[in-house]
């Protein structure tokens, strides 16, 4: 490695023998084990466990008749089993090849890395929430019921829209359940058969298009201006009778608030179609705006993003879809009715029958809801809003001090929740966006989200959410600062070859396509 | 707030490097008369402890399915899991992680979700299984989605015996995509003939086992026709733990299987987070939904996971994608993989072994309380009752009376005229007491 004049020294011991480049090769050197210290190598399941260990001890049942009518399993399943110490020890050691929000800033953008409060936690793991089934006696499920309602009051007050369907699990389940409303609402009106068009700008996440497509919906995209913002005229320009909805993330993937929202909102009503708003990014607006008040007909809402759930290594989420009046009708079963007993739950479409029926076995995120609520009662009103605007002045911040280095690609301005940044100033180095994003690795950072939005060359797209201290994102600014100076410099090894320093150097992904091993094989004996 | 590190002179400072006088001037894009200019109207921020008190009173107000004899299933079942599975899952480095996607610093999460396809697929005999879906309920209805792009062909056939949610879900999400769906009505004693509805439109047939009755069904004939007709048998199973006594569905030809995991590792949580579990053959692998990780190596040459075939996904292949998922149940699928490896082929087997026991026990017991009949002949941990009352009353007779004694099959089947049928299930966690206390409040309140 080159020498990097601007290497953070302060605060880091510099008595007795300083440490050389040369020594940190040499602590490549191979170990009998494969272990490097801390960095401990771990077998699979299926080679550290055994058919006949097992790590729970259940008492065999007295002998007995089977009612199994012939069918009980011939073949031996194939399963290793772990004692508990081992199982410790193998989950452990997995969890130590992890990043995590809880070790480090995770600027991933549009995905709202933000702190995880274990009150959260441990309110989710009372036995009233954590230990009731979906289908006991409602009367014995009151206060989880309550809790339910308390939180689509909070989701609405801070919506502004007319009602709330729990149920859905993830964003992608939110958009299909929003748009299957959407779909059913115009086929109310006669419409089913001409309005088959769903405009989603290029700049979109996936799942808007799959979500669409998926219900029978085509699509159609439409493009940015030069702001990166989508034109109202542009919307006009591609509607018609054959349009049923647009789709707009706001503020957009880009970072960006769609400043002609209400506009958009009213061309889109105007021609008879609806608004379906993704809320991935709600977390730059809490308190500041409401998606009622801008014209939006469905938005779901990530709990695990905007309100903290963890995200678990990929989930569970839990995506509530808030809905205009002329949506409500058609929410999905089951939904909360309160009455002169008390809460209800309306599960059949005999009580609802304009409801597009089910999206999920129960009643939805149980277990997020709980942590969501606890989030919500902690921040309240103003605490919401606070967070909101120290995610987005976090933002600003990083982007105001790499914005001399980094090209912006829509400009030096103002952005909301998120930076985005292209690969325009990478271009002369020969690096990538992805290369970039290894070397981060290299300093203890999760990358920020690349090559997304796609209408974005090369894109860096950070979001640092409202969790970090001033002192956490001056060093994240000091490093994005160094790591680019290296580049323009030339010092192409820091990149081409990183991450070095991680549990794994970089992936034969190919390979992995190619000939896709899915699961643990035994080994055949040579 | 305790949650927000930024001090006042810290954002003073910050909005000085921004170069804006105050915090309202990044807003300034929100149309000035759609901004809101205070707080809305909602409690201020609160305490740990006055947030702790007040949900904790919510929670007071349900009755806990450990705080009384429990036997309520159809779907969603209470097994014991061991203190150390959830604690593992509460690691920082596996609670507060994303979706692997920077595959060199979460090698943690890929190997676990390579282990978790590896059980799934043995649990099920089929020959791969992706990283996990939301619930069984939506596994269902990606795979009707599925068979429906394998076969080229656009009709789903349900079962009698599918869970009554499980298909309102299939249908739902068939109906609005166009697709075909024909429910086959509720079948108590599993005597439909579902050879019978299967024709050239037919892309998938689905069928619980054991179906949502309780009856154990053998689906190898059915897999035979649906071979020779040209569409896919798609087996449903909601309790996960029977795949340790039961003929797997894989072994009687299955071409999906999908199901409910929740009841390996997780608690009942009213419902959710579950995980969804979906296996199928391998030739069907490029059609399949969800997240796949696989094997490969590093730059060193080093054994590594990494998410794969992802060219099927929405972040992809947008529009054209096999499913819109993108989270899906990770922590849960964690959980599943932690508990099974605990059990292995010993400890699941016994476990499954206590259940078929606990059952056949209480099936005896409430044989012989007058009035009682057990309709289902075959069955796992579950079976159907008839009783000469209405199912519903009674349910929360007995739950005022502190037992949660089943499901009332009208609770699923409003209006079917099976308004005398309770879903009974019985695990490992019923004790003998719990058996004869259910037969005694049965006994009382009709």
């Amino acid at each position: 490695m080159m020498n990097r004049p601007e290497r953070l020294t302060e605060g880091r011991p510099t008595q007795g023998r300083p440490t050389q480049t040369g020594e940190a090769a040499r602590s490549e050197i191979d170990t009998f084990t494969g272990n490097r210290a801390l960095a401990l190598e771990e077998g699979l399941i299926f080679e550290i466990g055994r058919a006949e260990v097992t790590g729970v001890d259940l008492d065999e049942p007295a002998p007995f008749t089977d009612r199994l009518g012939g069918l009980a399993r011939k073949a031996a399943l194939g399963l290793p089993g772990l004692s508990e110490p081992e199982a410790m020890r193998h989950y452990v050691r997995l969890s130590q090849k992890n990043y995590s929000i809880d070790a480090g800033l995770y600027p991933l953008g549009s995905c709202t890395m933000k702190h995880n409060p274990r009150l959260n936690e441990a309110l989710a793991r009372l036995p009233g929430f954590a230990d009731i089934h979906p289908l006991q006696p409602q009367s014995t499920v009151q206060g989880a019921l309550e809790l339910m309602e308390e939180l689509a009051r909070w989701l609405l007050a801070l919506t502004g829209m007319e009602a709330i369907a729990m149920s859905p699990k993830a964003g992608a389940h939110g958009e299909a359940c929003g748009m299957m409303a959407i779909k059913a609402a115009i086929a109310a009106k006669g419409e089913g058969a001409t309005r088959k068009i769903v405009l989603v700008p290029d700049s979109a996440h996936g799942t808007n298009p799959a979500s669409a497509t998926r219900i029978g919906f085509e699509i159609r995209s439409v493009p940015a201006r030069a702001d990166g913002t989508v034109d109202a005229a542009e919307v006009r320009r591609r509607l018609g009778p054959d349009v049923a909805a647009i789709m707009l993330t706001n503020p957009n993937t880009c970072g960006l608030f769609e400043k002609d929202i209400v506009a958009i909102a009213e061309v889109v009503h105007e021609a008879g179609a609806y608004f379906y708003c993704d809320g991935a990014n709600f977390n730059a607006i809490m308190g500041k705006a409401r998606p009622g008040d801008l014209g939006v007909d469905a938005m779901h809402i990530n709990l695990h993003k905007t309100f903290s759930t963890p995200h678990g290594g990929g989930g569970p989420g839990a995506g509530p879809v808030a809905l205009s009046a002329q949506l409500a009708p058609f929410a999905p079963l089951p939904f909360l009715r309160r009455d002169d007993n008390g809460l209800r739950l309306i599960e059949q479409a005999s009580e609802a029958p304009q409801s597009i029926g089910r999206m999920s076995a129960f009643h939805g995120q149980m277990g997020m809801f709980v942590r969501a609520l606890a989030y919500m009662l902690s921040h309240g009103a103003d605490g919401l809003r606070q967070a909101s605007e120290d995610a987005v002045l976090s933002a600003n911040y990083i982007r105001a001090s790499l914005a001399d280095l980094l090209s912006q690609p829509f400009g030096d301005k103002l952005c909301m929740h998120e930076a985005l940044f292209d690969d325009a100033w990478l271009k002369p180095t020969g690096l990538t966006t992805l290369d970039f994003a290894k070397a981060l690795i290299d300093e203890g950072y999760h990358p920020m989200t690349i090559y997304f939005p796609l209408v974005v060359h090369g894109a860096m797209l950070i979001e640092p959410t409202e969790s970090e201290s001033k002192a956490s994102l001056d060093l994240f600014i000091a490093t994005m600062r160094d790591l680019a100076f290296a580049a323009l410099r030339g010092e192409t090894e820091r990149f081409l070859a990183a991450p070095f320093h991680a549990p794994r150097r970089r992936l034969d992904e190919t390979g992995a396509a190619r000939r896709p091993i899915l699961k643990w094989t035994k080994p055949v004996a040579e | 707030m305790r949650y927000l590190p930024l001090t006042r002179e810290d954002r003073v400072d910050m909005l000085a490097r921004v170069g804006v006088a105050d915090v309202e001037a990044l807003f300034a894009d929100i149309p000035a008369d759609k901004r809101l200019a205070g707080d809305l109207d909602l409690p201020r921020r609160k305490s740990e402890m006055e947030v702790g008190r007040l949900l904790s009173n919510l929670a007071a107000k349900n009755v806990a399915a450990g705080s009384v004899p429990f036997f309520v299933g159809a779907g969603a079942y209470k097994h014991h899991v061991p203190a150390s599975v959830d604690h593992l899952i509460q690691r920082s480095e596996f609670l507060t992680s994303y979706t692997p996607y920077q595959a060199e610093i979460a090698q943690g999460t890929l190997q676990y979700i390579f282990e978790f396809q590896t059980q799934v697929a043995a649990l099920t005999a089929m020959d791969a299984a992706n990283a996990s879906m939301y619930d069984g309920s939506t596994a269902a209805a990606e795979a009707a989605l599925m068979a429906h792009r394998v076969t080229g062909r656009s009709k789903a056939v349900l079962s009698g015996g599918l869970h009554p949610h499980y298909a309102e879900v299939v249908r739902a999400a068939s109906l609005a995509g166009g697709e075909a769906v024909v429910s086959l009505p509720p079948d108590v004693f599993a005597r439909e003939d579902l050879a019978a509805t299967i024709d050239s439109e037919t892309s998938c047939v689905l069928v619980q086992n054991p179906d949502v009755f309780g009856n154990l069904r053998d689906l190898s004939q059915l897999a035979a026709i649906c071979k020779e007709k040209g569409a896919l048998l798609v087996a449903v199973f909601t309790e996960a733990v029977s795949l340790g006594l039961v003929e797997p569905p894989g072994a009687m030809g299955a071409d999906i299987v999908v199901g409910e995991g929740q009841s390996i590792g997780n608690a009942l949580n009213f419902g959710g987070p579950y995980v969804g579990l979906f296996a199928a053959k391998e030739k069907y692998l490029r059609q399949m939904p969800g997240r796949l990780c696989g094997q490969t190596v590093d730059a060193e040459g080093r054994r590594s996971f990494v998410l794969t075939l992802s060219t099927r996904e929405q972040h992809i292949r947008r529009d054209r994608a096999t499913s819109n998922i993108c989270t899906n149940s990770g922590l849960c699928a964690l959980a599943f993989t932690i508990h099974l490896s605990l059990l292995g082929e010993t400890g699941l087997r016994r476990l499954a072994r206590i259940n078929h026991a606990n059952a056949v026990d209480l099936a005896d017991r409430l044989a012989a309380v007058n009035g009682v009949e057990v309709l289902t002949k075959t069955f796992f941990n579950e079976f159907t009752i008839r009783i000469p009352a209405d199912a519903a009353g009674v349910v929360e007779r007995m739950a005022q009376r502190g037992v949660l004694g089943g499901v009332p099959i009208s609770r699923l089947l409003p209006g079917q005229g099976l308004d005398d049928l309770i879903l009974v299930a019985s695990t490992e966690i019923n004790t003998e007491a719990d058996r004869g206390a259910l037969a005694d409040a049965l006994q009382g309140a009709f």
